[in-house]
């Protein structure tokens, strides 16, 4: 029997029937990649409110984009940080440095040396600027595209590369995929092939800080994309609740593998914007200006260490190359996106902002790059020693069974017995 | 069993500060089962408080607080509610020993009442187990005394890898025979309802033979524990019954041994029956007991249908079904 809905409380029925959005980037492969309709900002238009000011005084900094760089390559406006020189060109170096990495070890995927790689091409200024910006001892729950954070560090290239390629002499001991590093003593947590589950731990681990009077933040990255995730409200919840000493950072790079900023939301408002609804500090900023990401990462720990409580930096830029080795962008987007996006490379714009300043040139630029290729190349060399992925088996087979407990159990030492007395019946 | 468990905490947070507990309403309630009581008024509210209702969260901040350093016993308010946090648990505190190669650990316990039998519908109560007992670097306790729930969450605590500690909510305030219909008993008059002062633990992995018997092995933890024995109690069958206590790490020493020396195994559980841990139990048996044992091993389980509200008395294992399953297991 069907139920007769009275629906007379309704306007007359005269409506058209419902119809469902679904987002569709603006440009696909073919087309012509325009971005002459985005409004930027012009440099040092925002203003930079004191790091004691409550989080509901400057809303509109979650909706502007905080720009240090002009286009001309000068550092204008409140939030320049006014770094020496120095700092400008280790900077500059480690944004190199890390793109020379990149582009050796996604060459090594392509060659067989490694099952996977991802790089932070165009992303440089995200990591790096934060990690200078940081304290050494601040904690960092990175998601996989913060190499940057490691070179900065000093980690070992080294190492990093016996990890990618999960040789005898990775400190992951070949237990994690390619770039999933994890070096407590650089302050820097496993990285965790499932997103954004660092947020809670980032906050978690923030709160221990100032629970136990510590005077260490911890930093959180992770992509627009993941602010979908449960964890990243769970986390910003959190936040707010306990006013923990955290930067929860978003990379928003507009793509997440073949899928645009608008499946995360941002056809309907900007990422920074999340933080307003929680009552926590919220700014975008142009992710390609190593400044702005210097400026508002020291911002951010300023109000951390001063319990002001968390801040949520959205950093605006664009991933230039696919999401990792086992995509082709050339699948879902247009080919002119990475060269017509209008914040430009922030590694040409770092260098542009030095030669302005009269403290770099194009000679010395062109003498780094030579320099950093061949440490990397020489990394490599060493690393490749230890081994290359697929090439032998470079851990003691036994040791599958290690470090799932502290202890091991008997039903992991009978597995592992089962293990060697059939590949000793079976000749192996 | 209540007054075990919040007499195990306060112990730990007085021996290790880096011990902090954690959950919905645990704070200055003290928790919806009272399991808290007192903790946050003695300790303080940086080392006991309330959380937002996040289970996600909750975990995730808890293994963010275990790579700090600290020692964190959340606790899931319900079994049932436990799923939103299934990712932190099983991608995060379960493998960050492993896939850190011991850079990082999560020495986490998390407890959480679980179980049938106070009409708590399906929502209040589930034994989802077997979910965990399936993940890779977590162990699972379940008590079924106020003696081992003091000693075992001791342990748990202590210890450096993730544990889920199940509290079988039923018997928070005495053993269970089964019979829904009889007044209810408290732990008074029990052997193991008598909890020590102060500190001490039982070891992790280690079952407890809570009657020897000759005829029948039963296998059981938390409620259905109280249940088996009640049940051969009036029955007048000599059964040995097997507390598990652990599942993970498992027992299958004191399991084997006693399976060998009665020939017959009835395992017995709460939780769904497809996949569920007695599945496990009785793989395990076979592979092991499979020459000694005169007729096929039984399973009393919850059926697998949500749990039903009104139904409950009729879905719960208990006694009649029990005894049905003994009766087939000895007929010959």
């Amino acid at each position: 029997m069907s139920v007769e809905h009275d629906r007379s409380n309704l306007p007359p029925p005269n409506l058209p029937g419902l119809s469902l959005h679904v987002p569709e980037p603006k440009f696909r492969p073919g087309d012509t990649a325009d971005f002459s309709d985005f409004d930027i900002p012009a440099a040092g238009a925002a203003r930079r409110p004191d790091t004691a000011e409550p989080a509901n005084g400057f809303h509109e900094l979650a909706y502007s984009l905080v720009r240090v760089l002009d286009e001309a390559g000068n550092a204008v406006g409140p939030w320049d940080p006014k770094l020496d020189s120095d700092t400008l060109r280790k900077m500059l170096r480690n944004m190199a440095l890390t793109r020379a990495f990149d582009e050796r070890m996604f060459r090594a995927q392509r060659q067989g040396k490694t099952s996977f790689y991802m790089k932070s091409l165009g992303e440089e200024a995200v990591s790096i600027a934060a990690a200078t910006a940081l304290a050494s001892d601040d904690m960092c729950f990175p998601s996989y595209r913060q190499q940057g954070i490691l070179i900065t560090r000093g980690y070992s290239l080294e190492a990093m590369m016996n990890q990618i390629y999960s040789n005898s002499a990775d400190p992951l001991q070949g237990r994690q995929l390619p770039i999933m590093y994890s070096a407590k003593d650089h302050g820097f947590f496993s990285i965790s092939g499932n997103l954004t589950t660092q947020y809670p731990q980032a906050v978690g681990w923030a709160m221990a800080s100032a629970a136990k009077g510590d005077s260490r933040i911890a930093a959180a990255w992770c992509g627009e994309g993941s602010t979908a995730e449960g964890d990243f409200h769970s986390a910003l919840t959190f936040a707010t609740v306990y006013k923990a000493p955290v930067i929860l950072n978003v990379v928003n790079n507009q793509w997440a593998i073949s899928s645009f900023s608008g499946f995360a939301g941002a056809e309907a408002t900007t990422f920074a914007a999340r933080a307003v609804g929680y009552g926590i500090a919220g700014l975008r900023i142009d992710g390609n200006d190593a400044l702005a990401v210097y400026a508002a990462t020291r911002w951010a720990a300023e109000r951390a260490r001063t319990n002001q409580g968390p801040t949520l930096i959205e950093h605006f830029t664009y991933r230039a190359e696919g999401h990792s080795t086992s995509d082709d962008p050339g699948q879902y987007r247009s080919a002119g996106e990475p060269t017509a996006w209008p914040l430009g490379d922030p590694v040409a714009r770092l260098k542009q902002h030095l030669i302005v300043l009269g403290e770099w040139d194009e000679e010395r630029h062109a003498a780094m790059d030579l320099e950093l290729a061949e440490l990397v190349k020489a990394a490599q060399k060493a690393a490749e020693k230890n081994g290359v992925l697929g090439h032998g088996m470079h851990q003691p087979f036994e040791s599958m069974f290690e470090g799932v407990f502290e202890e091991m159990p008997w039903h992991l030492k009978e597995q592992c017995q089962q293990m060697i007395d059939e590949r000793k019946a079976a000749g192996l | 069993m209540i007054q075990a468990i919040n007499s195990a905490m306060e112990v730990m947070m007085e021996r290790d500060d880096g011990v902090v507990v954690m959950g919905e309403d645990v704070g200055y309630f003290g928790g919806v089962f009272r399991a808290t009581a007192g903790l946050q008024a003695k300790f303080g509210k940086t080392r006991v408080f309330d959380t937002p209702i996040t289970e996600c969260g909750i975990i995730g901040v808890a293994v963010g607080m275990g790579a700090y350093g600290l020692r964190p016993v959340p606790e899931i308010q319900f079994a049932d509610y436990i799923y939103p946090a299934l990712d932190q648990l099983v991608s995060e505190a379960a493998r960050l020993r492993y896939r850190s190669a011991g850079d990082f650990i999560s020495p986490i316990t998390v407890r959480s009442p679980f179980g049938g039998g106070i009409f708590g519908g399906q929502t209040h109560s589930q034994s989802p187990e077997g979910i965990f007992t399936h993940v890779s670097g977590v162990k699972t306790v379940i008590p079924a005394t106020p003696y081992d729930a003091k000693g075992l969450l001791i342990a748990a605590i202590e210890d450096n890898d993730p544990t889920i500690f199940f509290e079988p909510k039923r018997i928070y305030n005495g053993p269970f025979d089964g019979h829904y219909d009889r007044p209810s008993k408290n732990w008074s008059n029990h052997p193991a309802g008598e909890v020590p002062d102060g500190y001490y633990k039982i070891e992790l992995g280690k079952a407890a033979t809570v009657r020897e018997g000759e005829a029948v092995t039963i296998l059981a933890y938390g409620t259905m524990v109280h249940v088996a024995l009640n049940t051969i109690e009036e029955l007048g069958i000599d059964a040995e019954i097997i507390d598990l206590r652990t599942l993970v790490p498992l027992d299958i020493e004191a399991i084997e041994a006693s399976v060998k020396k009665t020939g017959r195994c009835l395992i017995v559980h709460e939780a769904t029956r497809t996949g569920g841990f007695g599945a496990e139990l009785s793989a395990l048996v076979q592979e092991r007991c499979f020459y000694h044992l005169e007729a096929p091993i039984e399973r009393v389980t919850g059926f697998d249908t949500p749990y039903p509200h009104s139904l409950e008395w009729a879905y719960f294992p208990g006694p009649v079904r029990i005894g049905e399953a003994l009766k087939k297991l000895l007929k010959d």
